[in-house]
């Protein structure tokens, strides 16, 4: 299949062996010579010695998304060749290390039995007499070509040169696939040392032998004469805007930092982890000049740093009640978790939604169900997030589709959590959390702090003056109380699970519970109705769409680049993104879907978010695009699936299936 | 000294619906008492409960109070604390709340040393419930609830709060209240984690363990022919275990030895009072102060986060240069 996909670069080896550090090098070399680049990372769930890869695909015009296939499959173990060398694409290479042509594929005890038959049964040759040396040469008849690299030639010169341990040397195996792949691109030395020095920073001795590597790749490849027998060639472009190189866990991060969030809470889970590390490597933050003026009259202490307390606590049950806790002490508090973890918090976020406490919980789907897929990919968690919790009460679900909307929309969480009074879900999924892509003209700015309605001291005085009492649940018609943080001075509260009157005392009144059930709901119908449209769905239009694409969250990639191909050959498509899932857009929506054609695009087997547009609108697509084997969509893939219902080939339902 | 609060200061006028002559009253004057020699300001205090009798507690008293989840009131409370320090908070659970369903939220407490006060009403069983073995009650005993005598071991809360780190360990009695309340004021005023277990008899559902039984009853002295209290006064008998940064290796073991000793007594002898203190530890505020600098005078609930208009004032950046390419 030839189309204008960009480029797109693989590298694989054994986890633990640096395939994401050697990512990095190759992202930001790739980034600073100007292109945009898009970074996949695929991983089990193992510390070390199971097969990890990361897909690169990088243009001249911005991609969000991957393809299962290579330009270049850049490998140092055999285990990377046997997987992937037969998913290419026209021009594409294989570079290798030229050891290991004789590795057979039995020998690889970490390619599933199934694969390992698979394999065979393509080559038609038993997997003990299967060696490396003729799946490349299968790979060869596709077209594609063989670039072998002395790996250990390299090691030992800088063995020699410098006396570091062989042993220890064999760690910048991955460096040296990605600079024989620069190489190869002949892309300028320059941009390797760039992405060198991006990756491994301030530590001077490991740039400098991983330069060493890059420069001994560049000659390899240079002396073989490898760089003619490949054609695509790298221009050094110029860089316009500033670019920055993000993955959702950090962009979540970035926006809880920037929110004000000041408690974080988590307990160690795939794929949620990382954004509670960047917070705590982070828990010092500066403030701008404003809080240190607006403080200096009163205090002596200049309030030029702030703080994030961030709570490694025992169980997800105490991750969501301290940060509860913590949200009613007045701290923009939060939560950070994947599938699993959210199971057990289920208690806690209904008795916020009972007390009306603005608590954040970042919710990372991964596969499920139970343990599931730990570092795999799954939209599964939809209905899930909605409906969690027993019992009615409200919530508000917001579910980012890439980078950028992962920082505003976390601001938004915080703000509509406060303004509410509510618990709010932050959806994202793995593919999101640990993909990176080239973001440009981010506006830090753009969205503003709204802390909702809380009173102060005085006012409290003020109302004792008037001779009222302050209530914490005060029925009202849009169903937000005041609120008054504990230890607010000259009132207080009080807070139980159970049914409670104006106060927060207990109570079984039937009437005083009609109102106060009332009153909760009625916060959802608030927030419907002030939220913009443009939050609640991005609608993607077309003068004359052919088809209309409907998904939510990580997908938005992928069918964005999708229009974008199609449209090159002159095919129109429009897409729905939805991205408030509940209180759900059902007068948007229908507004814009209503006597469509169209087709639903999930990670998820049963189609979760066309169950609920059908419940909130009475759509029913027509068609279902669904995967749920681990992987996110892949370009590819979408291409050939929505084709085939353009053509009027393809069935209802079809489920893709790519990924290695 | 001139006191501004009254006792009544510290009363709400909720209907309390605990059974006529349970325990839980004597902890919960008690603890009015404290804070009310203490004079805090109930807008400076707050109590967290979980789920049972005990957890209704907060609703009594005259201050923030919230009443949480079964077994969760420390996570919250740990929450609530460290949000904002100056705040005083009393953490009131049950033996079933706070050793059953969220015993390992009492463990982890211990290994944090956040500055608040436990308070674990021990009544042997889950009473709200009618009257199901709690963790504390001993193997063999059948309380008039249970349709078999008790299957399990008893846990023993003293020495448990020991293990997992607790730096001050007290047994109160719910009907010594002076006593009861002398120790919760010195929980409070103790710097880290304190636990107070009290031994309060359920009188609907634990018809072993009552109040008569505490008080002594069947429990003759030879001597005298008189009835003596199963419980004594650990002060009394001049016991005291303080372990600071001077004590010896020699001293730490003599004094621990000594303790658990005390910790195990049971039977007719139980001591109240106050079992160990420990005051080698930082609490878990200092701990965050001396990694955030800031954290001190600007906890979590007292930052700034936008100005008036609205802005974010964190410098996110310089945060964001990171990624820069």
């Amino acid at each position: 299949m030839d189309k204008p996909f960009g480029y797109s670069w693989l590298i694989g080896g054994a986890q633990g062996s640096g395939i994401e550090r050697g990512a990095s090098v190759f992202i930001n070399a790739i980034a600073s010579a100007g292109y945009y680049v898009f970074g996949k990372r695929e991983y089990y769930s193992n510390i070390m010695g199971e097969h990890s890869y990361y897909y690169v695909r990088f243009d001249k015009k911005p991609v969000f998304s991957h393809i299962e296939k290579y330009n270049i499959l850049a490998a140092y173990d055999a285990e990377t060749v046997f997987r992937h060398s037969l998913e290419s694409l026209p021009e594409s290479a294989i570079i290798f290390n030229s050891m290991h042509r004789n590795v057979r594929l039995s020998e690889i005890p970490t390619i599933e039995k199934r694969l390992r038959n698979d394999i065979s049964k393509r080559l038609k040759i038993e997997p003990n007499k299967l060696t490396l040396q003729m799946i490349l040469e299968e790979a060869e008849k596709n077209g594609v070509k063989i670039f072998p690299i002395d790996y250990n030639a390299i090691l030992n010169e800088i063995f020699r040169k410098t006396g570091e341990s062989l042993s220890d040397l064999t760690r910048m195996n991955n460096v040296i696939a990605v600079a024989s792949s620069l190489a190869l691109l002949k892309l300028d030395f320059d941009s390797f040392v760039k992405g060198v020095i991006k990756t491994f920073g301030s530590k001077k001795n490991v740039v400098e032998l991983n330069r060493m590597a890059g420069e001994l790749a560049y000659q390899q490849v240079e002396s073989k004469g490898y760089a003619n027998e490949f054609k695509i060639k790298l221009e050094k472009l110029g860089n316009k805007n500033k670019r920055y190189i993000i993955n959702g866990n950090q962009a979540v991060a970035i926006g809880k930092i920037l929110a004000g969030c000041r408690f974080q809470t988590y307990y160690p889970i795939t794929p949620a982890t990382d954004e509670s590390n960047f917070l705590e490597a982070h828990e010092n933050v500066e403030l701008s000049d404003y809080a240190a003026q607006a403080i200096n009259e009163e205090k002596e202490h200049l309030q030029s740093q702030g703080s994030i307390v961030v709570m490694e606590t025992e169980d997800e049950i105490a991750a969501i009640t301290m940060a509860t806790g913590a949200a009613l002490s007045g701290a923009r508090a939060s939560t950070s978790t994947s599938g699993p973890g959210f199971s057990l918090m289920v208690e806690g976020l209904g008795w916020a939604g009972m007390n009306e406490v603005p608590v954040v919980v970042t919710l990372y789907q991964r596969g499920g169900p139970s343990t599931g897929m730990p570092t795999r990919n799954e939209q599964g968690d939809l209905r899930f997030a909605i409906h969690a919790g027993h019992g009615e009460f409200p919530r508000i679900v917001l579910a980012p589709g890439d980078i950028e909307e992962a920082i505003y929309d976390t601001i938004r969480a915080f703000n509509y959590a406060e303004r509410y009074q509510l618990p709010v879900i932050l959806m994202l999924d793995k593919y999101l959390a640990n993909s990176v892509k080239s973001v440009e003209n981010l506006d830090l700015t753009k969205n503003k702090i709204d802390r909702g309605f809380i009173l102060s001291e005085n006012d409290i005085l003020k109302l004792k003056q008037e001779g009222k009492e302050y209530k914490r649940f005060e029925l009202t018609d849009n169903g937000i109380s005041p609120r008054i943080f504990v230890g607010t001075k000259g009132a207080v509260f009080w807070n139980t699970g159970d049914e409670h009157d104006e106060l927060g005392h207990i109570t079984e009144d039937p009437v005083i519970r009609d109102k106060m059930m009332e009153k909760r709901m009625n916060k959802l119908i608030t927030a419907y109705n002030e939220i913009p449209f443009d939050v609640k769905l991005n609608h993607f239009q077309a003068i004359k769409p052919a088809i209309t694409l409907v998904s939510w969250g990580s997908n938005k990639g992928v069918i964005l680049d999708l229009i974008e191909i199609l449209k090159g050959e002159g095919i129109e498509v429009e897409f729905i993104q939805l991205r408030l899932l509940n209180p759900f857009p059902s007068n948007e929506l229908k507004q814009v879907l209503e006597g469509k054609r169209w087709v639903d695009i999930e990670n998820n087997y049963s189609a979760q978010l066309a169950g609920l547009i059908k419940e909130n609108t009475g759509l029913a697509p027509d068609y279902y695009i669904v995967k749920y084997n681990g992987r996110p969509i892949s370009l590819d893939e979408l291409y050939i699936a929505v084709e085939s219902i353009l053509k009027g080939e393809a069935p209802i339902r079809q489920v893709l299936r790519g990924g290695t | 000294m001139e006191l501004k609060l009254k006792l009544t200061d510290y009363r709400t006028d909720v209907h309390n619906n605990w059974c006529p002559g349970c325990g839980d009253f004597g902890i919960l004057s008690a603890i009015q008492q404290a804070l009310f020699e203490m004079q805090l300001e109930p807008s400076k205090v707050a109590i967290i409960s979980g789920i049972g009798c005990s957890a209704k507690t907060p609703h009594y008293v005259n201050a923030y109070g919230i009443h949480t989840l079964h077994g969760r009131a420390i996570p919250y409370a740990t929450g609530i604390k460290l949000a904002n320090p100056e705040l005083e908070v009393i953490v009131a659970v049950g033996d079933g709340d706070g050793l059953g369903i969220g015993a390992g939220h009492f463990v982890h407490a211990g290994r944090r040393n956040v500055d608040f006060t436990v308070v674990m009403y021990n009544n042997e069983v889950y009473g709200l419930t009618k009257g199901q073995a709690a963790p504390t009650l001993g193997k063999g005993v059948k309380t008039k609830s249970l349709p078999k005598p008790n299957i399990n071991l008893s846990v023993n809360p003293i020495l448990l709060a020991f293990a997992s780190g607790y730096t001050f360990i007290a047994r109160g009695y719910s009907y010594e209240v002076k006593h009861l309340k002398d120790l919760i004021k010195q929980g409070i005023m103790h710097k880290g984690s304190a636990f107070i277990e009290v031994i309060q008899p359920c009188p609907t559902y634990n018809d072993i363990h009552t109040k008569e039984y505490w008080a002594g009853k069947g429990n003759i002295d030879p001597k005298t022919g008189k009835e003596v209290p199963r419980y004594y006064k650990l002060e009394e008998t001049g016991y005291e275990c303080i372990i600071t940064n001077d004590t010896t290796e020699e001293e730490y073991l003599a004094k621990i030895s000594k303790f658990i000793q005390k910790a195990l007594e049971s039977g007719n002898r139980v001591p109240i009072g106050v079992f160990y203190r420990d005051l080698r530890y930082e609490t878990y505020e200092e701990r965050l102060a001396s990694r955030m600098p800031s954290y001190k005078y600007y906890p979590p609930a007292k930052q700034k986060i936008a100005d008036i208009a609205g802005n974010p004032i964190t410098k996110a950046d310089k945060i964001l240069e990171e990624f820069a390419v």
